[in-house]
């Protein structure tokens, strides 16, 4: 008993030790496992997958980050919520599997001259899933009641370009007062307060969604729970187990109904990135959030196909505190410490997840937008070192009296490895002392807009719609997430402009050069351009990379395996071969009969059907 | 007469719950609003008149003192109030399904804990010095030392990815998906028990009683069963009522390894976004608990071990 007791133990963990070696790679022969292959792509004119390929189960399960806040469209926040949200609802414009926005609820519109006045005409065959008609007082009412004080949604942000938003979220107007008329039963117009060139792609955010009357009258708060929530998008709620799944099943009333492809969607939050690279290695999950930055280099030697990275609408970079010393009126100290970084190495050898370097602000891939791209992009590091030393001196600095400065950060592996190198970096070139400070996130945000004790700081944007002015904003003077305390009347002037400007040609111009004036100030540290990354199975297709990586369930499909195929075959080949047996043995049968009388021959024929019988059993084994 | 002396130690000791639970809350109350940041922070600031109407809605407009005696009331009622972050849910919600989970993962890894480890613990306790008692030992060593944030992956790996036995993690209540995480949850504490077995079964082992009892001839296994047993599990119950308290309440680190949502990930993730409610809810959940552990770790004592009486009559 002891003895037996003491082994279990020891091969338990040797065991450990052993798949602990294994994980390390390379030494232990078995580090990939066998993945099903998919079956080639067939698609029909239409740019459907032709029938004969897709797999039989279209369950897709996609890892989903965090348990979503809640399934109200207009309570939610935050990419989980919005990611199922997408698809149980839809709003008047909605997006392509590229980003695109496309007619949603609304079939076409028409935006007056001074950009002002949009006017939509609703498609009039849209159900919603308890058979209501979708209506434009549907849109009516739901836009009241998120921008409703009542409601308290935070995601209202989105609605502010709306005309009387802003008063009737202060509660000074009445909710009806929102720029929101009703023309006729399935025609609505929308009035803004000014040009907003992205106000289409904000009506895909959930805030916008309709929600159902009906449904809201009937179960008040609750109405967001399985098997009460009504929805008009391609999936409707299934069940919903608080942080186990989030299970969606396909709306059979839905106008796209039949050329929707997968029938159940399971979100599953998962907050441990490495967990789920576990999960989806042991063939439990279709998609993942994201992927460990420290397990990176070895997906990409064993799941070379699997791993997808694609540029996303978010820039990381490090702010200066520009209302305390010695950040105050010295662009020298600033543009040395930006031209002392190497970017390539952060990316390459820091993060290592195909982040982009960048020397701007706005992203690349957004829509009529190039950014800015400074002279220096262009340099050699080693003449940006030098040029950042000849700036380092000229601003007062040297070997005897170095700058002594702190980064601060929350508290993230990510962060910390990048102000390492930062510091490292300016130790090397410079002669910066630099000294690490984190912070838990909240305190870590609450000291950055105080703006007293901080010096460089770690910042970033992801922005939530498809427009350069989202990160421009930031950075006009008194904007409450000003962190920075850049302040330049010509750039707030700029800035203006272009919340006014109707034509997108020139609106993209003056956002360019608000964007030079930002960056010849050096008033930031751009570091990278952010990128998505995640594991995608091979059967899962009809997805398409996005800059703001939305990606609705909907356009997907899954492929049969191979493995499936071939099985799916053999089965088919046994089966004719059975019935050609059966048939065969009838044939003898008959023989048998007519034979009857000739002994002779008989005999040699029934060693043959045996033998015959034998090789069927042996098929069908 | 001794039945009377437990019931009413037991009386004043559960009236004792009451003050203590409010010290308990008001520290919490007060300690959660001392943090920086509120539930509504985030790195994209809310325009003012957005967040004026969330702080109306969930009351934080108010003083704070007022705040402090509206959850009082409300906890009187036990409600513990909604749920900043996860806003469909009340925190009487989310504890109601996350407790059962984290009580049944908690409860089988003590029990497991408890039956293998006092197993291994009288082994080696009767084999004392012997190799056996050295590599139990060292394996018991081993298991306490060895975080569970190492064991839990490791088992994921070897048993889910590897081998495809049992699955990576998530909850359906089947019981192949609570296997790993039990096992996990247990190892500590099977290695706590057995070693505090060992240590008092061989103190006891070498009392007077036990050595009459050998001398008048009663063979080991029943030395073992009737005389030594019972005391020699007492620190092992004192251990047992904070530990069980610990197991069942959930860990963060299985449940976010595995998956699993049990109460433990509330706490953490509660403080982390300022959720109030759930936080408060969680901390006045887990006090009872662990008071009510305490209060049956006496009774039981007070049961096993003829030495202490409360109240003997005189």
């Amino acid at each position: 008993m002891t003895v037996s007791l003491s082994i279990r133990f020891l091969i338990l963990f040797s065991l450990l030790l052993l798949a602990s070696c294994r994980d390390q790679d390379g030494e232990f022969a078995r580090t990939r496992e066998k993945r099903d292959q998919p079956v080639e792509l067939v698609l029909l004119e239409d740019g459907r997958p032709h029938p004969a390929v897709l797999a039989e189960d279209q369950t897709v399960t996609r890892g989903n980050g965090e348990e979503p806040q809640t399934l109200d469209p207009h309570q939610a926040e935050g990419v989980p919520s919005a990611n199922i949200l997408r698809d149980l609802f839809e709003g008047l414009t909605t997006e392509a599997p590229d980003g695109d926005i496309i007619p949603g609820a609304a079939i076409r519109w028409n935006i007056s001259r001074d950009a002002r006045t949009y006017t939509f005409y609703l498609r009039r065959d849209m159900l919603w899933s308890n058979g209501d008609a979708v209506t434009a007082d549907d849109f009516v009412f739901s836009l009241r009641r998120a921008a409703s004080p009542e409601t308290a949604s935070s995601s209202a942000t989105m609605l502010l370009p709306i005309q009387n938003a802003r008063e009737v979220l202060a509660d000074e107007l009445p909710v009806e007062d929102l720029g929101i008329a009703l023309l006729d039963e399935y025609t609505l117009q929308i009035t803004l307060t000014g040009p907003t060139p992205y106000f289409l792609g904000l009506l895909t955010h959930p805030v916008a969604y309709p929600v159902n009357r009906r449904n809201l009258d009937e179960f008040g708060d609750e109405f967001s729970r399985p098997g009460k929530l009504v929805s008009n998008g391609a999936y409707v709620l299934g069940n919903w187990t608080h942080r186990v799944s989030v299970e969606l099943k396909k709306n059979p009333l839905y106008r796209e109904a039949e050329n929707t492809t997968i029938e159940r969607v399971i979100y599953l939050p998962i907050e441990d990135v490495s967990v789920e690279v576990t999960r989806f290695r042991s063939g439990a999950l279709d998609w993942t959030n994201e992927v460990p930055n420290n397990q990176f280099a070895w997906l990409q030697r064993n799941y070379t196909d699997e791993l997808v990275i694609s540029p996303w609408m978010g820039s990381y970079f490090f702010g200066f505190n520009l209302e305390v010393e010695p950040f105050v009126q010295n662009p020298e100290l600033r543009q040395a410490l930006i031209f002392a970084i190497d970017r390539q190495i952060i990316t390459d050898k820091v993060t290592r997840f195909g982040e982009q370097p960048s020397f701007a602000l706005v992203p690349p891939g957004v829509e009529d937008y190039i950014p800015f791209v400074p002279e220096y992009a262009d340099w050699t590091q080693e003449h940006r070192n030098e040029e950042a030393r000849r700036l380092y001196e000229l601003a007062g600095y040297s070997d005897e009296n170095p700058l002594r400065i702190e980064i601060r950060y929350n508290t993230s592996e990510n962060h910390k490895k990048i102000a390492l190198a930062i510091a490292s970096m300016w130790k090397q070139v410079l002669g910066v002392n630099t000294s690490l400070v984190n912070e838990e996130f909240r305190v870590f945000l609450q000291n950055r807009q105080q703006k007293v004790i901080t010096r460089v700081f770690r910042a970033g944007w992801i922005s939530d719609y498809n427009d350069p002015y989202s990160f421009l904003e930031l950075f006009r003077t008194g904007d409450r997430r000003n962190d920075y305390g850049y302040s330049n009347s010509i750039f707030d002037a700029v800035l203006d402009e272009v919340s006014t400007e109707r034509i997108r040609a020139r609106r993209s111009r003056l956002m360019f050069e608000a964007e030079r004036v930002l960056l010849t100030d050096f008033a930031i540290i751009p570091i990278y351009t952010y990128v998505t990354k995640r594991l995608v199975d091979q059967h899962l297709k009809g997805w398409q990379n996005n800059v703001m990586d939305h990606h609705l369930t909907r356009y997907m499909y899954k492929l049969k395996s191979r493995k499936a195929e071939a099985t799916a075959r053999q089965e088919e080949e046994a089966a004719r071969q059975e019935e050609e047996a059966a048939r065969q043995e009838e044939e003898t049968a008959g023989q048998e009969e007519e034979t009857a009388g000739q002994e002779e021959e008989t005999a040699g024929q029934e060693e043959e059907t045996a033998a015959r019988e034998t090789a069927v059993q042996e098929d069908e084994q | 007469m001794r039945q009377e002396g437990i019931l009413q130690h037991s009386a004043s000791r559960l009236l004792g719950l009451i003050p203590t639970l409010l010290v308990l809350i008001t520290i919490a109350f007060f300690l959660i609003r001392l943090a920086p940041g509120g539930p509504f922070d985030g790195e994209k600031i809310l325009p003012p008149e957005i967040k004026a109407n969330l702080d109306v809605k969930y009351h934080l407009d108010e003083p704070l003192i007022k705040q402090y005696f509206r959850y009082l009331g409300q906890i009187i009622t036990l409600d513990f109030g909604p749920s900043f972050q996860y806003k469909d849910w009340t925190v009487n919600e989310l504890i109601a399904r996350g407790f059962p989970v984290s009580l049944t993962i908690g409860g089988l890894a003590m029990l497991l804990a408890f039956f293998l480890g006092t197993l291994i613990g009288i082994i080696a306790a009767m084999r004392q010095n012997t190799a056996a008692d050295y590599s139990l030992m060292g394996v018991a060593m081993l298991g306490i030392s060895i975080p569970n944030f190492v064991v839990a992956p490791l088992l994921i790996l070897l048993v889910a990815v590897y081998a495809g036995w049992l699955p990576a993690g998530g909850w359906d209540w089947s019981v192949q998906r609570m296997v790993l995480p039990v096992i996990t949850l247990a190892l500590p504490a099977i290695a706590y028990i057995a070693r505090l077995t060992r240590g008092s079964m061989i103190e006891i082992l070498h009392s007077n009683y036990i050595r009459t009892a050998r001398a008048k001839g009663l063979p080991e296994h029943l030395v073992i069963r009737r005389h030594a047993l019972k005391p020699a599990l007492l620190p092992v119950i004192s251990f047992m009522g904070p530990a069980t308290a610990a197991l069942i309440t959930g860990s963060v680190v299985i449940e976010r390894i595995y998956s699993i949502p049990g109460l433990g990930s509330y706490f953490v993730q509660g403080a982390l976004n300022r959720d109030y409610t759930l936080v408060m809810g969680v901390v006045v959940f887990y006090g009872v608990i662990i008071i009510l552990l305490n209060f049956i770790v006496d009774i039981l004592y007070a049961w096993m071990n003829p030495r202490i009486r409360y109240n003997e009559a005189q």
